[in-house]
C-alpha cells in the first residue's frame, strides 16, 4: 500500500483534493485537512454515530471509512446540511422541539434524520427508532429528537 | 409595551442554531499555532511502588516532552476535599490507570509509538477491590482504616423500636458502578509560561475548580490563571472534578514545551481511567407496625470511594441524607460509610449517592408492604412526610409537600392499579413473558447539603452594554441542560426585556465572577435566583440614576447610561437564608434548601427464554416549583429517566483486578432509540419562594427513581427479589432459576 495517494471527492458540493495515506479516516481529513469540524468523534469505533456524515446519500460512519474508499464519491457534512442561513426542516424541528441538548451528537442525529426522511418521507414510529439506533444520545432519552423527526416530516423540506 | 414574559415559555435554544449547523465549538475544534498533542502514560498495575521507567528505543525522545511528577513546579495534589490525590504518581501507585507521565508532540501517531515504548519495574503491593476487603483493612491501603469517611445521623430511640415492633424486614441491597458516557470525552488545550501564566480552554462543568487546582499544581497566584469553558458535550458530573487533572496535565506538557498542547482522551481511556458512580450496599432494617406505619428505620448505607478522596465525602452525605427517603419516621439510625479500594477514584455522577440509598429503600419498601400484606402504594401513603414533620438529619418540612397527589397522579397516569390486577391474574397462565407494573416514590435535595451553599457564596454579574443588551456574567456553564436559555429567561423577565435582549458569557475566569460549581441540581435555583436579584439591582441602579422611567425602555437606559457615564454592573451575592439552621458538627438541621418530590412508575416485560427485560411504559410524576422551560425541563427528565434505565438493565461495569474490562461503546451498553420505552413527564407545578421566579432544582432527581420502580416491576412479573442494579439477564435467569428449584 503507498504511504499517500491523491484522492479527489466533492464535500458539500465542493470539489477537493487531497494526499493522504489511504487508510487515513475520512473523520479526521474532514477535521483536520478541511477544517470541517462540526463532524465529532465520540468512540472511533463505529457505535455511538456523532461521526455520521452521508458518502453519495448514504449514512455512514466517517471514523470507519478509509479516505482511500471515498475517491470519486460525494460527502455531505453538517455543514452542508442548511442552505445558507435557512436550516434544514430537521435542523429546525431539532431547536424547535428540544432535540438538541449538549449538542456533540446533533451532527450525526441530524444527518441520520435527513437520510432517513430522504428514503422513507413519511416513517413511523418504530421506522424512526430503527433510523436512529446507529446514533446515541445520552442527554435526550431520544423522546424529543422523535418528536423533531415526526414534526419535520410534517414540514415540506426546505429544498 | 411590556414584553411577554419569557418564563413558562419554549423559547429557542440559544446556542441551538450553533449546534445543529455543527458551528459551536468544541474543545477539540480549537488547534493553535504550534500546537502539540499530550498524552498520559498510565499504571499497568492496581497498586504498587515505581521502581524504574525505562525509554525504549525506536522513536526520536530528544523531540518529544516528558513531565514526570519532578517536573511539578508547585504540590503535586489535585486540590478538592483532601489533598490525597497527585497529579503523576510519584512512587506509590494506588490505582490501575493511574497518571505517571505525560508525553507531548506534534506527531499523535509517533506518540501512541512512545506511549508503547514507555515500560516501569513495578514492585506489585497487594490491592483492595471490594467492599468487604476494605472494611476488614486487609491490607489498609489509605489512612489508617480504609475509611474515608463516616456519618452517623438519626433521631429518636431506634433500639426501642425495634425491640418492641411487631415486624422487623430486613434486606441488603447493591449498585454497581456507572459510568457518565457522555458523548464528547474529556479534553483540554493549554497554553502555559513564567511570562503568560497558565490559559487552558476545555470540556468542563466547573472552571473555578480548575483555577483553583491549577494554582497550587504550579504555585502560581490566581490572577494569572486563566479558565476557559469550550462548548461542552455532556457532563452528568463526569465532567465536575477530574478536569482539573487534565486541564493540569496539558498544563504541565504546554509549560514544559513552550507550546500549545492539546490533550483529548479517546473513548476507551475515557471509560478506563476517569471517574465513575460509586458502587454501593446498603443494609435496611425496618420495625412496622401490622398497619404499616414505620416504627424505626435502621440503615447501613456504604459506597466504594476508590483509591483516593475526592469528592467521596459529599457523595455519601447526600446518599446518607437521601436514605430515608420522603417518609416520616420518629426513629430512625443512619450509617453512612465511604471506604477505600485500589479503583480508579469514582466520583460526581448525576445523583451524587442518592439513586443508590433510594434504590436500596424503595426496593425494599415493596418488600416491607409485602411483608405485611399491604399495597405498595398503601405502605407509602401511610408513612409519607407532611409538612411540619422531621426528617432523618431533623429538617422540618416547611414548604408545602404533597406526595400522596404526585403518587395519585403518577398511578392514574399508568394505569397501575387496573394492570397490577391485570398482569398477576395473565401471569398465572405459563408462557414466555410475564408482566409487571412497579413504581418508586422518592425526593431529591437541590443545592448543596447543610451550609454548603454559604461558603460556596456565589456571585452572578451582569452588565449593561453600549447597544444595549444585557451581558449575563457566571461561571455556570452550559453543558446541554439548558443554562443559557433559562438564564436568558429569568434575566429577561427580571429586567422586563425580549430574551434577544440578553447575552451570555462564555464562561471564562478572566471574565465572570465564582458563582460555583455547576452540580447538584443548583443552577437553576440558586444561581438563577441571584441572577434575578442581579437583574433587579441593575433596574434599579438605572432607575437612580435617572435613565430608566418606570414605563421607560431598558435597552435605551443601558445604551444611555454607557454613553454618559461609561460601564455600568450590578451583581448578586448569595446570602444565607436566615430561616435555615444547619449544625455541621452533628449533621443536623435543613439539610436542603429545597426538595423536588416524584413518584415514577415502570411497567415490564420479562422475557423468561432470554431474561431479557424490556420497559413497555414509563410515567414520570414529579414537583420542581415553576417550570422555566417546558420544553428543556421534560428534557431534563426523560434524558434522566433514560441514563436511569441504562444503569438499572445494561450498565455494566465489569473490573478485573481493578481495571475496567469493558471500556468500549462495545461492550458497555447505554441505551439506544430502539431501547427505551415512551417516557411520559407531568408537573405538579407549587411555586417556591427562594426560586427564581418559583423554581427549584431538576437535573439530577429522574435519575432517582427509574431503578427501584424497575426492580419493583420486575418482581411483580416474576416473583423473584431483585436486589441488585444492573438487573442483567444473567442475574435474573440465576434468581428465577433459584426459585424455582
Amino acid at each position: 500500500m503507498p504511504d499517500a495517494m491523491e484522492v479527489s471527492f466533492v464535500v458539500n458540493a465542493g470539489a477537493v483534493q487531497v494526499t493522504t495515506h489511504p487508510m487515513a479516516r475520512l473523520l479526521d481529513v474532514l477535521r483536520t485537512t478541511l477544517h470541517l469540524t462540526g463532524t465529532k468523534e465520540g468512540c472511533g469505533e463505529g457505535e455511538c454515530g456523532a461521526c455520521g456524515v452521508l458518502l453519495d446519500g448514504r449514512l455512514v460512519n466517517s471514523c470507519l471509512v478509509p479516505i482511500g474508499q471515498v475517491n470519486g464519491s460525494s460527502v455531505t457534512t453538517i455543514e452542508g446540511v442548511a442552505s445558507g442561513e435557512q436550516l434544514h426542516a430537521v435542523q429546525q424541528a431539532f431547536i424547535d422541539c428540544g432535540g438538541a441538548q449538549c449538542g456533540i451528537c446533533t451532527p450525526g442525529m441530524v444527518l441520520a434524520a435527513a437520510a432517513l426522511l430522504d428514503l422513507n418521507p413519511s416513517p413511523s414510529l418504530d421506522q424512526i427508532r430503527i433510523g436512529l439506533a446507529g446514533n446515541l444520545c445520552r442527554c435526550t432519552g431520544y423522546m424529543r429528537i422523535f418528536e423533531a423527526v415526526v414534526t419535520a416530516m410534517r414540514i415540506k423540506p426546505a429544498s | 409595551m411590556p414584553p411577554v414574559p419569557a418564563i413558562g415559555r419554549a423559547i429557542p435554544r440559544r446556542e441551538g442554531v450553533a449546534k445543529v449547523t455543527g458551528r459551536a465549538r468544541y474543545v477539540d475544534d480549537l488547534s493553535l499555532p504550534g500546537m502539540l498533542h499530550g498524552l498520559t502514560v498510565r499504571s499497568p498495575v492496581p497498586r504498587g511502588i515505581i521502581r524504574a521507567v525505562h525509554y525504549g528505543a525506536g522513536v526520536p525522545w530528544d523531540e518529544i516532552t516528558v513531565v514526570t511528577a519532578a517536573d511539578i513546579p508547585g504540590r503535586n495534589v489535585v486540590a478538592l476535599i483532601l489533598d490525597d490525590q497527585p497529579y503523576l504518581a510519584a512512587d506509590r501507585i494506588n490505582h490501575a490507570e493511574e497518571p505517571i507521565l505525560l508525553l507531548a508532540h506534534a506527531d499523535k501517531q509517533l506518540l501512541e509509538e512512545a506511549r508503547r515504548l514507555v515500560t516501569f519495574d513495578i514492585e506489585p503491593l497487594p490491592a483492595v477491590f471490594t467492599l468487604d476487603d476494605a472494611l476488614s483493612g486487609a491490607p489498609i491501603i489509605w489512612g489508617e482504616n480504609n475509611l474515608f469517611k463516616s456519618y452517623f445521623v438519626g433521631r429518636g430511640d431506634v433500639d426501642a423500636a425495634f425491640a418492641d415492633a411487631p415486624i422487623v424486614v430486613e434486606g441488603v441491597y447493591e449498585t454497581g458502578a456507572q459510568e457518565q458516557l457522555y458523548i464528547e470525552p474529556n479534553g483540554m488545550l493549554a497554553v502555559a509560561g513564567d511570562a503568560s501564566g497558565v490559559t487552558v480552554w476545555g470540556s468542563m462543568q466547573c472552571p473555578y475548580y480548575i483555577h483553583k487546582a491549577i494554582a497550587g499544581l504550579f504555585a502560581m497566584p490566581l490572577e494569572r490563571i486563566r479558565v476557559v469553558q469550550m462548548e461542552t458535550g455532556g457532563g452528568f458530573g463526569g465532567k465536575e472534578e477530574y478536569p482539573s487533572i487534565i486541564a493540569g496535565h496539558a498544563a504541565l506538557l504546554a509549560w514544559k514545551s513552550g507550546r500549545p498542547v492539546k490533550m483529548i482522551y479517546d473513548r476507551a481511556e475515557d471509560m478506563v481511567a476517569t471517574t465513575k458512580r460509586h458502587p454501593s450496599r446498603t443494609r435496611h432494617r425496618t420495625a412496622v407496625s401490622r398497619d404499616g406505619t414505620l416504627l424505626g428505620m435502621d440503615i447501613d448505607f456504604m459506597i466504594d470511594g476508590g483509591a483516593y478522596c475526592t469528592l467521596s465525602p459529599v457523595v455519601l452525605s447526600r446518599g446518607t441524607i437521601h436514605a430515608s427517603g420522603p417518609y416520616f419516621c420518629p426513629n430512625i439510625r443512619i450509617r453512612g460509610r465511604a471506604v477505600a479500594t485500589n479503583l480508579p477514584p469514582h466520583g460526581a455522577f448525576r445523583g451524587f449517592g442518592a439513586p443508590q440509598s433510594i434504590f436500596a429503600l424503595e426496593r425494599h419498601m415493596d418488600r416491607v408492604a409485602a411483608a405485611i400484606g399491604l399495597q405498595p402504594d398503601e405502605l407509602r401513603r401511610r408513612n409519607f412526610i407532611r409538612p411540619g414533620q422531621v426528617s432523618a438529619v431533623g429538617q422540618v418540612m416547611a414548604d408545602r409537600v404533597d406526595m400522596d397527589a404526585i403518587l395519585d397522579r403518577a398511578l392514574d397516569m399508568a394505569d397501575y392499579h387496573q394492570k397490577r390486577t391485570r398482569f398477576a391474574a395473565a401471569n398465572v397462565a405459563a408462557g414466555r413473558t410475564r408482566k409487571g407494573i412497579g413504581f418508586a416514590t422518592f425526593m431529591h435535595g437541590a443545592g448543596f447539603t447543610g451550609s454548603g451553599e454559604d461558603h460556596l457564596a456565589s456571585i452572578v454579574s451582569v452588565e449593561a452594554t453600549a447597544d444595549g443588551t444585557v451581558r449575563v456574567l457566571s461561571a455556570s456553564t452550559e453543558i446541554g441542560q439548558g443554562t443559557n436559555t433559562i438564564f436568558s429567561q429569568i434575566a429577561a423577565d427580571a429586567l422586563g426585556v425580549d430574551v434577544e435582549a440578553i447575552e451570555i458569557a462564555q464562561p471564562d475566569t478572566a471574565v465572570v465572577p465564582n458563582s460555583g460549581p455547576t452540580v447538584a441540581s443548583r443552577t437553576c435555583m440558586v444561581v438563577g435566583k441571584l441572577l434575578e436579584t442581579a437583574c433587579r439591582n441593575l433596574r434599579a441602579a438605572l432607575t437612580d440614576s435617572g435613565h430608566l422611567a418606570s414605563d421607560g425602555d431598558l435597552r435605551q437606559a443601558c445604551r444611555a447610561y454607557v454613553r454618559e457615564r461609561g460601564p455600568l454592573r450590578a451583581s448578586a451575592h448569595y446570602q444565607p437564608n436566615e430561616a435555615a439552621r444547619w449544625d455541621d458538627e452533628r449533621y443536623q438541621g435543613d439539610a436542603y434548601g429545597s426538595y423536588a418530590w416524584a413518584a415514577y412508575v415502570a411497567e415490564v416485560t420479562v422475557d423468561l427464554v432470554t431474561f431479557e427485560t424490556r420497559i413497555d411504559d414509563f410515567v414520570a410524576v414529579q414537583e420542581v416549583g415553576r417550570v422555566i422551560h417546558p420544553v428543556l425541563a421534560t428534557g431534563q427528565i426523560e434524558g434522566g429517566v433514560a441514563q436511569a434505565i441504562g444503569w438499572a438493565l445494561y450498565e455494566d461495569v465489569v473490573w478485573r483486578e481493578g481495571r475496567m474490562a469493558n471500556s468500549q461503546m462495545t461492550n458497555y451498553i447505554m441505551p439506544t432509540s430502539v431501547d427505551l420505552p415512551p417516557i411520559r413527564v407531568h408537573f405538579e407545578e407549587v411555586p417556591y419562594q427562594h426560586g427564581p421566579a418559583g423554581a427549584k432544582g431538576i437535573g439530577e432527581l429522574p435519575m432517582d427513581g427509574p431503578a427501584p420502580a424497575i426492580a419493583n416491576a420486575i418482581a411483580h412479573a416474576t416473583g423473584v427479589d431483585v436486589r441488585r442494579v444492573p438487573f442483567t439477564p444473567e442475574m435474573l435467569a440465576h434468581l428465577v432459576e433459584a426459585a424455582g428449584a
